[in-house]
């Protein structure tokens, strides 16, 4: 056992007491007149991360990625970068780079040049520039495009010059303000997992902000869902995904079924009384409030099993209802089923065979059923 | 969109309506003219006749507002002064001998000769091209911070900064250069204030001086430089000095090394607008300068109207256009490759 290699296979410095994060943004607001663009937030990152700051448009995702960079300076708050309060220091002094999302390269600077700019900077001998120029360039796949102007450049690869600027000089943190957006959907699914093999070779930490899910599901190894300047939730993706911690981040992280009810105590098998539902929902676990306590159960349409045979008398967490309306995107059907209640509940269901003949048709009475475990109680 | 799209197309189809009540008579009277119809039908060969039409009229301006006043010029340049009106004699002349007609020129190089002889032109042409560069210069320096405060303000008052910019030329330009000597002069407006203030006892002899002339030329001459430098200073996305600071760039280097070098075309353009109009400037050195504000448009100013030497002044004026030509064909070079680099 001793002899065996013990390396982890999960990289999770979060859950590790003994790792100290590299970033630690401790309670910052930043405040533009009467709008509060980010609200006394607080977030560890961990070296070696990609972690993505996810929200809709407006939630404060650029002010607090541009804090970190050194824009904009904080109301309250402090930024501290490997132990070193960044919160006063100007950009042009703190080891973080970042990438704009205009990618902002110098019009009038050859490619090498953009890149080499930053090393400059430093007074870095010409000869070392020349090869981490090279470097750069290599790693990014655009070895013979040093002598271009960026405006001879196409979109994809101006965002790949922007890249190596900003990895080369070897920053303690990069930021990545929506790297991607600029890019259509083909080169942007495959510039992600570039992006994730050049983070794992530069072992540099990234922070991307995204208002993508997809994207921040695919990279990330943690995401933050930011509401109101407010962090909602930070959790990797796939527990982001699967235990979101309230409605808002179930709501905003794919689709979700909601249903709104009351807290029915009882040992061995806690329930939800549920008008919508029509019926008790099953909880998994007993929750820690007291009975008759508000709260919503989030159910995701592929964990729901749709059928037209009526299923065995005492069955839990079974919705019954009409089919209202159906969707086909190829790999995935969508059914939106009305209930009884006249709430609109949908289910996604993979079209595992060629779909000659649909099973379920419009009108259709079905069955909704799922195992307790599939769903998540939620207290806000 | 559709609406706009089809008034627009009404719109041309009635202008060519009445374009072609003028043009269609004048085409047939051409038609009827056979060397017209033939000069046409080498023109459709070569798909010419469209463009022509098109080119044609900076052509014409060209030939009359430049070629001919210059061709005028060239030739009294070369004549002799004459107490005769015009004052120069004649440098072409029809000469009848034996029935046969000769045209003789007598060309008359001594005007050019006495500019190479007397230094005093030398001096006005260098005087000139010196005041001209510092003055240059003086635009640029003040020029610069205020087409980037304009650049840099609110987007909703930019317009009516470039206006407030503007909005001098809607005076006469006498009338501004005459305020300045009311400003300058010793009982004037500064030194009254400089007075109150206690600043200086004595009045400041500033009109009549070189200073008060650059004075003159930096104001009357600014906006030419403030707005192509404003138009290349709102280009630029501001997003790249927040790059350059992110690269570790202080914000004094980052002006030099990125707001100065996209801001090159407006700086080119601003000091050739400048440069090229005041070397030969007249008002202002005349109202402001010293009787020893020595400034080849005033000479010329001078030979023309005073001594009413016209060959002489000619001459002045040919040399001062064939300095010129070099920084006006630079800059149109420049503006060329601007444009092609636009592309
Ligand atoms: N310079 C500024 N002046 C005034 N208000 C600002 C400024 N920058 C941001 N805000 C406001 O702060 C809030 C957060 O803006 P921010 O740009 O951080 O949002 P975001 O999450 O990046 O949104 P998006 O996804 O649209 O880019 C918004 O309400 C915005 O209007
Ligand atoms: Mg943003």
């Amino acid at each position: 056992m001793a002899s065996g290699p013990t390396t982890r296979r999960t990289f999770e410095p979060w859950d590790d007491p003994k790792s100290k994060p590299i970033l630690r943004v401790s309670s910052v607001s930043k405040s533009y007149g009467s709008v509060t663009a980010v609200d006394q937030l607080s977030l560890d990152i961990h070296r070696g991360e990609f972690f993505a700051l996810l929200g809709p448009s407006g939630c404060g995702k650029t002010t607090l990625l541009r804090m970190l960079a050194g824009f904009e300076r904080p109301d309250t708050g402090r930024i501290e970068l490997d132990g070193v309060d960044m919160t006063a220091v100007p950009p042009y002094r703190r080891p973080v780079n970042m990438m704009f999302q205009s990618y902002a390269l110098f019009p009038h600077m050859s490619v090498e040049g953009n890149i080499a700019f930053g090393l400059k900077q430093e007074g870095l001998p010409a000869r070392e520039i020349k090869t981490r120029v090279a470097e750069a360039l290599a790693l990014v796949q655009l070895p013979d495009y040093g002598r271009r102007k960026p405006h001879q450049l196409s979109g994809g690869q101006r965002q790949r010059v922007a890249l190596a600027r900003s990895l080369v000089k070897r920053p303690k943190m990069l930021l990545l303000d929506e790297p991607l957006a600029a890019l259509d959907r083909k080169l942007r699914e495959e510039t992600q997992f570039e992006l994730m093999t050049i983070q794992e070779q530069v072992g540099i930490t990234f922070v991307i902000v995204t208002h993508d899910q997809d994207e921040a599901m695919t990279m990330a190894s943690r995401i933050a869902v930011m509401d109101r300047g407010r962090i909602a939730q930070v959790a990797p993706p796939t527990e982001i995904y699967e235990q979101p911690n309230s409605r808002y981040v179930a709501d905003f992280i794919g689709s979700v079924n909601l249903f709104e009810g009351n807290y029915v105590g009882g040992d061995g098998a806690p329930t939800m009384r549920c008008a919508e539902a029509g019926c008790d929902l099953s909880l998994a676990q007993p929750l820690l409030v007291a009975p008759g306590h508000r709260l919503w159960v989030a159910i995701r349409p592929e964990k729901l099993e749709i059928s037209r045979e009526p299923p065995p008398p005492g069955t839990l967490n079974c919705l019954s209802g009409v089919v209202w309306d159906i969707g086909y995107l190829g790999d995935f059907s969508t059914y939106r089923v009305k209930l009884d209640s006249g709430k609109i509940v949908s289910a996604a269901e993979a079209n595992r065979m060629r779909l000659t003949e649909r099973t379920i048709s419009w009108e259709d009475r079905v069955y909704l059923r799922w195992v307790p475990q599939a769903a998540v109680a939620l207290l806000s | 969109m559709t609406f706009g799209a089809a008034t627009r197309e009404a719109t041309r189809a009635r202008w060519a309506a009445r374009a072609s009540l003028i043009l269609k008579p004048l085409q047939s009277a051409l038609d009827a003219f056979p060397p017209s119809r033939w000069l046409m039908r080498r023109l459709d060969r070569r798909a010419l006749k469209g463009r022509l039409l098109a080119i044609a009229p900076p052509y014409a301006w060209l030939l009359i507002f430049f070629l001919a006043p210059f061709a005028i010029v060239l030739k009294i340049s070369f004549a002799e002064p004459d107490v005769a009106m015009p004052p120069y004699t004649e440098v072409f002349a029809l000469i009848e001998d034996a029935g046969s007609f000769f045209l003789s020129i007598k060309l008359n190089f001594s005007n050019y000769l006495l500019l190479i002889e007397d230094d005093l032109y030398l001096r006005a042409y260098l005087n000139s091209l010196k005041i001209a560069a510092i003055s240059t210069a003086l635009a640029l320096m003040v020029g610069f911070p205020i087409a980037y405060a304009m650049a840099r303000a609110p987007r909703r008052w930019r317009g009516a900064l470039v206006m407030m910019m503007i909005l001098p030329f809607w005076t006469s330009f006498l009338i501004r250069v005459y305020a300045w000597i009311g400003i300058l002069k010793n009982e004037g407006l500064l030194n009254g204030f400089l007075q109150w203030l206690g600043v200086i006892g004595e009045p400041l002899t500033i009109l009549n001086t070189d200073f008060a002339v650059y004075i003159g030329i930096v104001y009357s001459y600014l906006p030419f430089m403030v707005l192509p430098l404003y138009a290349a200073l709102e280009r630029m996305d501001e997003s790249l000095l927040e790059a350059a600071s992110d690269l570790g760039c202080r914000p004094v280097k980052a002006f030099w090394v990125i707001t100065v070098p996209l801001a090159a075309p407006g700086i080119i353009a601003g000091s050739f607008l400048v440069f090229i109009p005041v070397v030969g400037e007249v008002v202002i050195p005349d109202l402001l300068g010293g009787s020893d504000t020595l400034m080849i448009g005033r000479l010329l100013w001078a030979e023309f109207f005073s001594n009413h030497d016209w060959p002489v002044a000619s001459a002045v004026a040919m040399i001062l256009l064939l300095i010129l030509v070099i920084p006006i064909v630079l800059f149109q070079r420049h503006q060329a490759a601007r444009q092609e680099a636009a592309r």
